[in-house]
């Protein structure tokens, strides 16, 4: 009955994609074509933390923004002015700094080995981070300062593959959702959630301040596409309104192909021996854990794999709007827009996951358009009422996507808790 | 010694004052997580709209021509914005979370459903206010308090603006009050036992029901309140909330979930926290930069500037870390 209904929920998305198309042209659809697949990737690594293991991540935007910065030091064009001046070198000793502080602490912690136990120990490992801390900033500094001022304003790419890219984008956030796993799985929901959400906030902060590494509020564009951009068909003699259909239909191909193949890996640990242990572990993990599995193990693992898709899909959404604007990242965008989807589309459910993500995208991406014409239609009728017109109609007009967004899960929660695919519970007898 | 005074008028009183704003708002989070158990994140934007209403009264008030010298308008109307700010936080409870509670929705539940009133209001507020900054002191005078210290040597002074101070007035009453209800009244009485256990609560004939709106009565009005003192402080944006519901929640799961006192406690220390990591610490040294083993830089600060809002967060880990649920043991679900 689920798959019959999800059937037509599907064919139901589609037409109204070819209306929502009919309406704003090939080119426009085709943008948003390939945002909402790519905020599909992101969903489905929501759906794996939420949906399988029940994490509470609120910190997506934090591994979106690092997907983001992964794929622009990777495929940005080199900056020549930074590899030729003392940059590399001050930038090295900082990273020496890290890791003799990283080490100092390190052995801080384990300052037991040497019958240092107890109250003694704390007191050891803080004057260790403290040193740590004084060790890395007095090398981070001057080298932060040095490249903004003469060593080219920041580090550049390297100017490899955009692919190549996103795999890192994937591998830096499963990196840092381990170490942040490490320090905040074993919260209960509620803290694990500002946790979370504090964690994204201080990526935020440093991708926005380094601007040595990132650049900053200043920005970095152009990044290169992996597939020829419209330019390069416009150079073939593909005429412009075409060009930027077929290119952008060409990303797309990539991005749906991505998502295919995670979406089908995923499915099948789904319904796998481990996607079971994992929903044993949702369900109720102290019997889980009496059952011999190592919770915390796993819903460390879980967060690693769902963040891999977030870090993939937030590098995909950076390489196709070509522009890396750390100050552009809000948490209502980047975060609870990605838990709507989830939430309506169907928590535990990939398809459903998929299917919120395009139908929450496209409300979110849609909403503004309509509610300024509706905005244009009160605003000259109040005019002929005699009352005057709204004012500020256009900024106003795209406040209104989060009213939306919040009477959207407001009503999916009240009338479809499970999301409109849910999840199927089987029941063996 | 005028260092000292510097240290003073930029840490301890930006610290009790953000402190005060920080506890104000951490202890209706606390309050409704105590009786309803689950995080409530609407706050941050129930004190954005209860300092949108206070603006509104405010400018009603300057233009009837209700104003006094002495007092701020925005502290005159308070009262009336608190009023106001706790029948929508009732209207707020019955339309969006009665039903769910109904349902027995799961605490999980609540905090999403939370998510989206958070977007409902930010939404709203955005709507008709736009996205410009507001002040309450467009057409009256932010008074400056200068307090001379009489010793010998000092000229600066130790400074504070009126408003500044009959904040942390306001706060300490509002303290006091809460605190007194909570311990001699029969109702405030209740609103421990059930915070303590819902069902043992319920059995001993306490009306549940009461006790849950006395709850967001005192969570939406101490949320105006807490809207209102950072109105006054800095100024009125939209998007106030989200830079404020962050190191509100720090502040109340420092002090541990459902503990009012600890609120109040955590409240004060990330406000603390805050203003001294990003002092500039060589201001302080500079009278022994003579006797110092290296050169003083010009700024020394402890995190910069940018990064104020991480300390909260760093205090947060911190804490949970060492003591997971937090200095004054706090509830979980």
């Amino acid at each position: 009955m689920i798959a019959r209904r999800s059937l037509v929920m599907f064919a139901g998305l589609f037409v109204l994609f070819t209306i929502i198309g009919l309406f704003l042209g090939a080119a426009n659809i085709s943008l948003l074509l390939v945002q909402s697949f790519a905020y599909a990737l992101i969903a489905l690594g929501l759906n794996i933390q939420w949906g399988y293991g029940g994490l509470f991540n609120f910190g997506i935007m934090g591994m979106l923004m690092l997907g983001g910065a992964a794929v622009t030091f990777i495929s940005y064009p080199v900056n020549a002015q930074f590899w030729g001046s003392e940059g590399p070198l001050m930038l090295g000793k900082a990273l020496m700094a890290f890791l003799a502080g990283f080490l100092l602490v390190w052995g801080a912690r384990h300052a037991d080995r040497i019958g240092i136990k107890g109250r003694w120990k704390s007191f050891v490992t803080i004057i260790a981070w403290i040193v740590a801390y004084i060790v890395y900033r007095s090398q981070i500094d001057p080298a932060a300062a040095y490249i903004e001022s003469a060593g080219g304003g920041w580090i550049g790419g390297l100017g490899l593959h955009p692919v190549l890219g996103w795999a890192f984008g994937g591998v830096l956030a499963a990196g840092v959702a381990y170490v942040v796993g490490k320090i905040c799985l074993g919260l209960r929901t509620d803290y694990l959630a500002i946790a979370t959400i504090g964690i994204s906030e201080i990526i935020r902060a440093l991708l926005k301040n380094m601007d040595w590494l990132t650049r900053g509020t200043l920005t970095v564009s152009p990044i290169p596409w992996p597939t020829p951009i419209p330019q390069d068909l416009q150079a073939q003699s593909v005429s412009i309104s075409d060009s930027f259909v077929y290119a952008r239909l060409g990303f797309l191909g990539l991005v749906i192909v991505i998502l295919a193949v995670a979406f089908f890996l995923v499915q099948r640990a789904y319904g796998g021996p481990w996607g079971r242990m994992m929903r044993a572990i949702r369900d109720n993990h102290i019997a889980a854990a009496s059952m011999g599995k190592n919770v915390t193990r796993r819903q460390l693992e879980i967060f690693v794999l769902g963040s891999v898709l977030m870090g993939i899909g937030g590098a995909m959404l950076v390489s196709f709007q070509q522009i890396y604007d750390p100050g552009a990242y809000q948490p209502i965008n980047h975060t609870f827009l990605i838990w709507v989807m989830v939430i309506v589309g169907g928590a535990g459910n990939n398809w459903g996951a998929v299917f919120g993500a395009l139908l929450i995208y496209i409300t979110w991406m849609i909403s503004d358009p309509v509610s300024q014409w509706l905005f244009n239609n009160i605003s000259n009728w109040s005019t002929d009422m005699g009352w005057g017109a709204i004012p500020e109609i256009q900024s106003r007009a795209s406040q209104m996507r989060v009213f939306v967004l919040g009477v959207v899960i407001t009503v999916a929660l009240r009338y479809a808790p499970r999301g409109l695919i849910p999840e199927v519970v089987r029941r063996e007898t | 010694m005028n260092e000292l005074i510097f240290f003073f008028n930029n840490v301890v009183v930006a610290g009790v004052v953000l402190g005060s704003i920080y506890a104000v708002g951490a202890i209706g989070v606390t309050l409704i997580f105590g009786i309803l158990r689950f995080a409530h994140f609407a706050h941050g934007d129930m004190m954005t709209m209860g300092a949108f209403i206070a603006f509104l009264l405010a400018m009603a008030a300057t233009a009837l021509g209700i104003t006094t010298p002495v007092v701020p308008t925005g502290f005159l109307v308070l009262p009336l914005a608190m009023i106001l700010a706790a029948i929508i936080a009732l209207g707020l409870d019955k339309g969006f979370y009665a039903p769910l509670r109904k349902r027995g929705a799961r605490p999980v539940t609540m905090l999403i459903a939370s998510i989206g009133v958070t977007l409902i209001i930010q939404g709203l507020i955005r709507l008709f206010f736009g996205s410009g900054t507001y002040s309450f002191f467009e057409t009256e005078q932010k008074q400056l308090v200068r307090i001379p210290v009489p010793l010998e040597g000092v000229t600066r002074t130790i400074n504070f603006t009126q408003p500044q101070l009959l904040m942390v007035l306001c706060t300490a009453v509002a303290v006091l009050a809460l605190h007194f209800f909570l311990t001699r009244s029969r109702l405030g009485k209740a609103m421990r036992a059930m915070a303590d256990n819902a069902d043992l609560a319920q059995v001993s004939g306490i009306n549940t029901k009461l006790v849950v709106r006395v709850t967001w009565i005192i969570a939406g009005s101490l949320a105006a309140m807490a809207g209102t003192m950072l109105a006054l402080d800095v100024n009125l944006k939209p998007d106030l909330a989200f830079n404020i519901v962050l190191p509100i929640f720090a502040a109340a799961i420092v002090g541990g979930l459902g503990q009012s006192y600890g609120a109040i406690a955590g409240g004060f220390l990330i406000g603390f926290a805050e203003t001294l990591a990003i002092f500039n610490w060589s201001v302080l040294l500079r009278p022994l930069s003579g006797s110092l083993p290296f050169e003083l830089p010009g700024t020394l600060a402890i995190v910069p500037t940018e990064y104020k809002l991480t300390v909260a967060f760093v205090i947060l880990v911190v804490v949970l870390l060492w003591r997971p649920t937090g200095i004054f043991k706090g509830a979980s679900t």
